[in-house]
């Protein structure tokens, strides 16, 4: 290691020191971490944890897993610490990441652990909700992977999100769920058209054709809801996907109803990711994207049509922004409320940023998400003394705290916003 | 100096010079643009009302009601101005973020916590005279909503965290702050159990200016504060030396920098002097119009306020008149929803319509062709 950073050319200092920045900003957040554990998670008054990890109804009951508390949270802080004291003198600044995903884990059972001290808890439930909460942002999240990824800014995710979730209500009380579900996805591409035609073909300012959708969509599913339905209440009344179980794997404990007792439209996100990925890293016209995303002079250069790519991705994204978007009525309420979105998209374009532009990433971080709101309705239940409004905050802080110290600088397509002018 | 850098450099003066002031100089993009694209929406919004079952009878009731609700009447007027002050002052703080090349969506987050500061020192301090105490509760608007800001700038330079992530994280976590100051004892208002702030005190109020005419106008003196915000940023931009580093990096940060420009400095001082902005129209809010806090009081200031900025083309005279042009939509609106039963959502379409056609100045040039005399080739240069 010591020869690598003698004989390693001055030009990569800069990263290297980088990297031990890093290395340190996690060590202090670990440590900190460790700190607040010790200091309030691991003081609880004796009690066991007990996690349900099967529901009444599961063909394999598993028994209730019990933690002591005490000695658990206190074996918490230990891993804590020794984890921040190895990335604080780290000397390479390697796995700062792997530490920090580690830690805040470790943090949050702890957390829980304290939480449920004493009472019970159902890990079945909050997992599966977890999924129902994170679709709508992976969604929104993948829809800017797919819009950013050809170089298009896509601050439209929010409007076409709520379009979806308006459309899928409307089509959906009038003619069933599955028109409804396909005229969202349809109404979300022609957002997607729309957005594309402003940006590419006329080449208005990226952001103003972004804020131009989400305000006129705002407005226009106001204005219906609160001219129209508010009168015809059979045109906001859509039946709801129903959950339909997959046979053997909805029987796996703890994670078969998280994954595999849900409703078409988490398989139908959870296929889009896998999709998605498969087909922007491992396919020819992946790769074609990507370069314009990255360079489309040099795309254009080889024959790739840099217009007509950008308009089939910004238009596949907003496809899939409405199919997220119906999730909120034909795959939750059945109903549309004004502004119901209520801020999911921005969630989801944070969650492509933290995911680093990748399909997967944008996923895990909107699972984060997902976590985070599920965990704050049931602690709701359990009493804790922090007030809940802490708790709700939490997952935005520590979004905060990982971008600042960890994907700060992680890039995006190179040639992201600029619009494209052929020669 | 080669003649290509020559050129390169002209190049970019001329770039700077445009932001200074928009290139469209000529009249007919001025005027003629904005008239058309305010015409076009209308025309949009009517039709979107009779798609869904709206009476052409009471259509033209609610443009009536529109014109007569902003600018019909002396109240008319109160309210247009009432309801652009704070659009006007968060708009000039996102406007300043956008000059520097930062895309500030966190205002929403700004206005509040500048608010719930004002709220906070506008009902503690009894007893002061009104000359200490309302400079006293603006000065925590703003000074709270400039360090709010300031955190996604400090961020930004300290560590390179995207500023829409953080501003929009921000904003979400103001949201909660809110929810919860609201409900602490020393906050909320004695005897309620539903979050609500106590009221400010009549010495921390901003005084309504025409209350010697009618007690019932509700324009108050954050309309001055407004103007003289309208009137410092302009100064700062196109005066100063840190106005003009603002617009160096917004243009080419990496120019900026080599120049000799201090952008983690930058960065800081413009999302501070953004959030400063917003603080103060939440401060505005709170201290001239709503006189408490309440669960969501910003009312979407922070969002309109990007639609205001990008209106005005990031000019602070562009953001005065867009501002003013969408409070006399939203006071109209309310006059239109009362007069004719059409919900004042409608205005939300109407807006977005106008940003649409000015944004894309071609579009409005397709609509309307006999109203320009053919110089679309000349605007090129």
């Amino acid at each position: 290691m010591a020869m690598d950073a003698v004989a390693s050319p001055s030009s990569n200092r800069k990263l290297d020191t980088s990297a031990l920045r890093q290395s340190k900003i996690t060590g202090a957040i670990l440590l900190f971490l460790a700190l607040i554990t010790a200091l309030i998670f691991a003081q609880v008054e004796g009690g066991d944890a007990v996690f349900r990890l099967s529901r009444p109804t599961d063909t394999w009951a598993l028994p209730n897993l019990v933690v002591p508390a005490g000695p658990f949270n206190w074996v918490a802080v230990a891993i804590l610490t020794f984890l921040g004291v190895r990335q604080w003198m780290s000397k390479t600044g390697k796995g700062a990441s792997l530490a920090l995903g580690l830690g805040f884990a470790i943090f949050i059972a702890a957390f829980l652990v304290w939480a449920t001290a004493g009472k019970a808890f159902s890990l079945t439930g909050m997992l599966q909700a977890t999924m129902v909460r994170a679709v709508p942002i992976a969604m929104g999240g993948l829809a800017g992977v797919l819009s950013e990824r050809v170089a298009v800014v896509n601050i439209g995710i929010e409007g076409i999100l709520l379009s979806g979730a308006f459309t899928g209500a409307l089509v959906g009380s009038l003619l069933g769920n599955w028109i409804g579900l396909i005229a969202a996805i349809l109404v979300g591409g022609m957002f997607g058209f729309i957005l594309a035609a402003l940006v590419v073909t006329y080449r208005v300012d990226q952001i103003i054709a972004g804020v131009v959708i989400n305000l006129f969509v705002l407005g226009l599913t106001s204005y219906v809801s609160s001219q129209v339905f508010s009168e015809y209440r059979f045109l906001n009344n859509a039946p709801v996907f129903r959950a339909i179980n997959i046979p053997i794997l909805s029987d796996i404990p703890v994670i078969g109803p998280m994954f595999f007792q849900q409703n078409i439209f988490v398989y139908g996100a959870l296929i889009m990711v896998a999709a998605a990925t498969y087909y922007l890293f491992y396919t020819k016209h992946g790769l074609h994207a990507r370069s314009v995303g990255e360079h489309p002079q040099a795309a254009d250069t080889l024959g790739i049509n840099v217009y007509r790519v950008r308009y089939v991705h910004v238009i596949m994204g907003g496809m899939v922004a409405g199919f997220g978007g119906a999730f909120l009525t034909l795959g939750l309420v059945g109903r549309f409320d004004d502004n119901m979105t209520n801020g999911r998209g921005f969630i989801g374009l944070a969650a492509m940023i933290f995911g680093r532009w990748h399909p997967v990433g944008a996923l895990m971080a909107a699972l984060i998400f997902g976590f985070a709101d599920s965990l704050q309705q049931k602690m709701a239940l359990l009493q804790t003394p922090i007030p809940s409004e802490f708790l709700a905050m939490a997952p935005y802080i520590a979004t905060i705290v990982v971008v600042a110290g960890i994907v700060g600088r992680s890039r995006m397509p190179a040639a992201d916003g600029k619009p494209y002018i052929k020669e | 100096m080669s003649e290509q850098q020559q050129a390169q450099t002209e190049k970019l003066a001329h770039q700077l010079l445009q932001r200074a002031a928009p290139s469209r100089t000529v009249y007919e993009d001025l005027i003629i643009v904005p008239v058309f694209a305010i015409v076009a929406a209308l025309i949009l919004g009517g039709l979107v009302m009779l798609a869904t079952n709206v009476s052409l009878e009471a259509i033209g009731k609610s443009y009536v009601a529109l014109i007569y609700g902003s600018v019909g009447s002396l109240g008319a007027w109160s309210e247009t101005l009432t309801a652009a002050t704070p659009l006007v002052l968060a708009g000039l703080g996102v406007a300043m973020g956008f000059r520097a090349g930062f895309f500030n969506i966190g205002a929403e987050g700004q206005v509040l916590m500048g608010g719930m500061a004002a709220v906070i020192a506008g009902f503690s301090f009894a007893g002061l005279p009104i000359y200490i105490h309302l400079p006293l509760a603006l000065m925590a608007g703003i000074l709270v909503g400039g360090f709010y800001a300031g955190i996604a700038g400090w961020l930004r330079a300290a560590t390179g965290a995207h500023e829409v992530i953080s501003t929009i994280m921000l904003n979400l976590i103001s949201y909660r702050l809110v929810d919860y100051l609201l409900k602490v004892p020393f906050i909320q208002k004695s005897g309620r159990s539903d979050p609500i702030s106590n009221a400010v005190l009549d010495s921390a109020q901003l005084p309504r200016l025409l209350d010697w005419i009618d007690p019932n106008l509700r324009v108050h003196g954050g309309l001055i504060i407004m103007l003289l915000a309208v009137w410092f940023c302009y100064w700062l931009l196109f005066k100063t030396t840190i106005g003009f580093e603002f617009r160096a990096s917004g243009e080419n940060a990496d120019a900026a920098r080599f120049a000799g420009m201090r952008s983690g400095l930058i960065v800081v001082l413009v999302m501070a002097l953004a959030g400063a902005l917003a603080g103060l129209a939440g401060a505005n809010q709170v201290l001239g119009v709503l006189e408490r806090a309440s669960p969501g009081f910003s009312a979407g200031i922070g969002f309109n306020a990007i639609s205001v900025a990008l209106l005005g083309r990031s000019h602070p005279i562009g953001v005065l008149i867009a501002g003013l042009l969408f409070g006399a939509l939203e006071a109209g609106g309310r006059q239109m929803q009362v007069d004719a039963g059409v919900s004042l959502d409608l205005i939300g379409i109407v807006q977005s319509l106008i940003i649409a056609f000015i944004a894309a100045p071609l579009l409005v040039r397709a609509v309307f062709p006999w109203g320009f005399r053919g110089k679309a080739a000349s605007r090129k240069e």
